[in-house]
């Protein structure tokens, strides 16, 4: 049964629009609410369709009257903050992610109405470390529990979730754990990272990255919110790159760094608001982290369209790399184009030094 | 058309694939090393989720390692047609010379002299992946962290699996008490041989013992450094750098006979006496090759 009012927060972000977009093309769907802080930009409100817009904060148990008055069946949960830089701080981060998620499960817990609760979460919840398997099942958790930032943050609203789900045993909850996503649209601490075109790394250290490509986040997203899926599921693409790789891909610098003075460049890029190098960021730079998604093909039903690979190279696309491809084809068939010409010389000059061996001469044999 | 199907065209598909080393004429290895180049530079190489890097491994870290295999230690290898030319196996051996060249050595060995270029896919210690350029290589060279599940998912997957599960005590073992096997861990390859079903092969390997011959153990230096030992040999660290040579022993790698696991069936790794037996019949095995390797070799320089 396909749900009739759904209610997703987090709506002005990229993903949260593009999948509310998506809901109100649905004519079997019959309202679809956006929830956020701040108002979507004109581009993306153009693409709301019939999307009603909320501006509230899930903070505030104003949540709660939206919810019951609307009826709302389905929550979408999606206002989740991964850097302290797009919320003002890590303080107003953990703020927005922990408080606001607490607010929003209470304000379901007492809505009759609410029968389906989506949270979109991270593969983060299972940190980043040397200790590591190196595929982590949705059934393991992390080695070294995350101390702080957006992976503790995952955890903390990962152990809510689940006690509303042990609270309201008649909704219907499913977490997705989605890996890094990629793609030419998304704005992700990922994509901003990579933009660089100096890609500043842990010296001794490569990170085993998989990807997610857009289209396939708001499919799953879409499918999660329409179907009937409930547990717990890793979302990422097939196949995996390291660090280095993804770097060289996009054509890229890699400037390796001793690990110590990464921390200090990272508060300096924080401080002008570039990119984030929090702890945990360093640490998945440093180690990585990989998901197995057997449950998302088999028992979600979902094959992502995009590996890691091919997402990657449609996000490629977008940025101009600063070592192009080409340029390094061209420069290796040049160098090799030479190598040739000197072996070729070199045989020549072999040729007249040694002159080859006289034929024998030959003479007619007369028949007898 | 129901009866269309892909058909691929290479037989091992999953398989990433690798240009072979280029050899020949200077010009064509020249020619080689420039692809190589621009695949490097390029990222257009495939790497799996352990990490490991089959471009790189082939082209750099192998050759590197070869003139050490064959010139150095001189490696003689035994019974290679025990270790089967598909599918999972879980290589068992014995532990030692303060630093895991053993580890290596095997790596080279069932990759050029098993008929099928058998890769060997290490587990190491947490260790090893938390050091710097050490942990990185590790993991590009297809090691991956001894737990059970990384060796269950390789196994599954049909690699060959390298396992030394005396680790650090076994490595780290003063030199006096060479050749004798210390405690197998808990057994917890042959818990992850069960479940899988992949057969074990006892690999005895002597030669190691005597590269860096630690007759000392700094244990002050080693808790500063935050590791298990700190090995004190009769060149180390009392000549420096020079001290990291190893001695050009005569290494002699013996592959035993399988022992198959399949017909305990995956819920004999529940029990606990069963997993005991086979991690002692296991452990017996190589010590006992390893006696025979050691009337083998006529001296340690052989």
């Amino acid at each position: 049964m396909p749900p009739a009012v759904v209610l997703v927060t987090g709506v002005s972000r990229w993903l949260g629009g593009a999948l509310a977009a998506e809901l109100a093309h649905d004519p079997a769907i019959e309202r679809v609410i956006g929830v956020d802080t701040v108002p979507p930009s004109p581009e993306l409100l153009g693409r709301l369709g019939r999307t009603e817009f909320v501006r509230a904060d899930i903070r505030n148990p104003l949540i709660g009257k939206v919810i019951t008055t609307a009826a709302v069946d389905t929550v979408v949960h999606m206002n989740i903050s991964s850097t302290p830089a797009g919320s003002g701080g890590r303080g107003p981060m953990k703020e927005l992610n922990v408080i606001g998620t607490m607010q929003l499960l209470a304000a379901c817990q007492r809505a009759p109405s609410v029968r389906r609760f989506v949270l979109k979460s991270s593969s983060a919840v299972y940190g980043a470390s040397s200790r590591d398997p190196a595929v982590f099942t949705e059934t393991m958790q992390a080695r070294r529990v995350p101390s702080g930032g957006f992976a503790k943050d995952s955890v903390d609203i990962e152990g809510y979730v689940r006690s509303f789900a042990r609270r309201r045993p008649d909704v219907g909850v499913a977490a997705l754990r989605f890996t890094n996503f990629i793609g030419p649209r998304i704005d992700s601490l990922l994509t901003t990272f990579l933009r660089m075109p100096l890609v500043p790394t842990a010296l001794g250290y490569d990170a085993r990255v998989q990807l997610l490509h857009e289209d396939d986040a708001l499919a799953v997203l879409t499918r999660a919110t329409t179907g009937d899926f409930a547990g717990t599921v890793n979302v990422g693409g097939e196949g995996t790159l390291l660090l280095s790789q993804v770097i060289r891909r996009l054509g890229r610098l890699q400037l390796p760094l001793p690990a110590p003075t990464l921390g200090s460049i990272g508060r300096l890029t924080r401080r002008f608001g570039w990119v984030d190098y929090s702890p945990e960021q360093m640490r998945f730079l440093n180690f990585g982290r990989v998901v197995d998604t057997r449950v998302l093909r088999e028992e979600f039903g979902y094959t992502p369209r995009y590996t890691t690979a091919e997402a990657l190279a449609d996000y490629a696309a977008t940025v101009p790399p600063v070592i192009p491809p080409d340029l390094v084809r061209r420069a290796t068939a040049r160098v090799q184009g030479g190598v040739e010409r000197v072996g070729a010389t070199v045989d020549s000059l072999g040729g007249q030094l040694r002159p080859a061996p006289a034929t024998p001469n030959l003479q007619a044999v007369r028949d007898a | 058309m129901p009866e269309a199907r892909v058909i691929p065209l290479r037989p091992d598909d999953d398989e990433p694939h690798v240009p072979p080393p280029s050899t020949g004429s200077w010009e064509e290895q020249v020619a080689g090393g420039l692809d190589f180049l621009a695949r490097r530079l390029t990222g257009e190489y495939e790497t799996d989720e352990f990490g490991f890097d089959p471009d790189l491994t082939d082209h750099v870290l192998l050759p590197l390692l070869r003139p050490l295999y064959s010139r150095w230690f001189r490696v003689e290898t035994h019974g290679v047609e025990n270790v089967p030319d598909t599918g999972g196996a879980l290589v068992v051996a014995n532990h030692s010379g303060t630093l895991p060249v053993d580890a290596l050595m095997t790596t080279v060995a069932l990759h050029d002299d098993h008929p099928a270029r058998r890769r060997l896919r290490l587990l190491g210690a947490d260790l090893v992946f938390d050091l710097p350029l050490i942990g990185s290589l590790s993991r590009k060279m297809g090691s991956t962290l001894a737990c059970n599940e990384d060796a269950e998912r390789l196994l599954t997957e049909g690699e060959l699996v390298g396992v030394f599960p005396e680790g650090f005590k076994g490595i780290g073992k003063p030199f006096r008490d060479r050749y004798t096997l210390q405690r197998f861990g808990r057994g917890g390859f042959v818990t992850a041989a069960l479940r899988t079903g992949a057969p074990i092969i006892p690999c005895a390997i002597v030669g190691a013992e005597e590269i860096y011959p630690m007759i000392g153990n700094a244990k002050t230096l080693a808790r500063l450094f935050g590791l298990p030992y700190f090995p004190l040999t009769p060149t180390f660290p009392a000549l420096g750098p020079l001290g990291l040579v190893p001695l050009p022993s005569k290494w002699l790698i013996a592959f035993g006979e399988p022992i198959e696991t399949a017909s305990y069936g995956p819920a004999a790794a529940e029990d606990p006496m069963l997993v005991f037996n086979l991690t002692d019949q296991v452990r017996e095995t190589i010590q006992q090759s390893i006696y025979r390797l050691l009337l083998q070799r006529s001296s340690v320089w052989g």
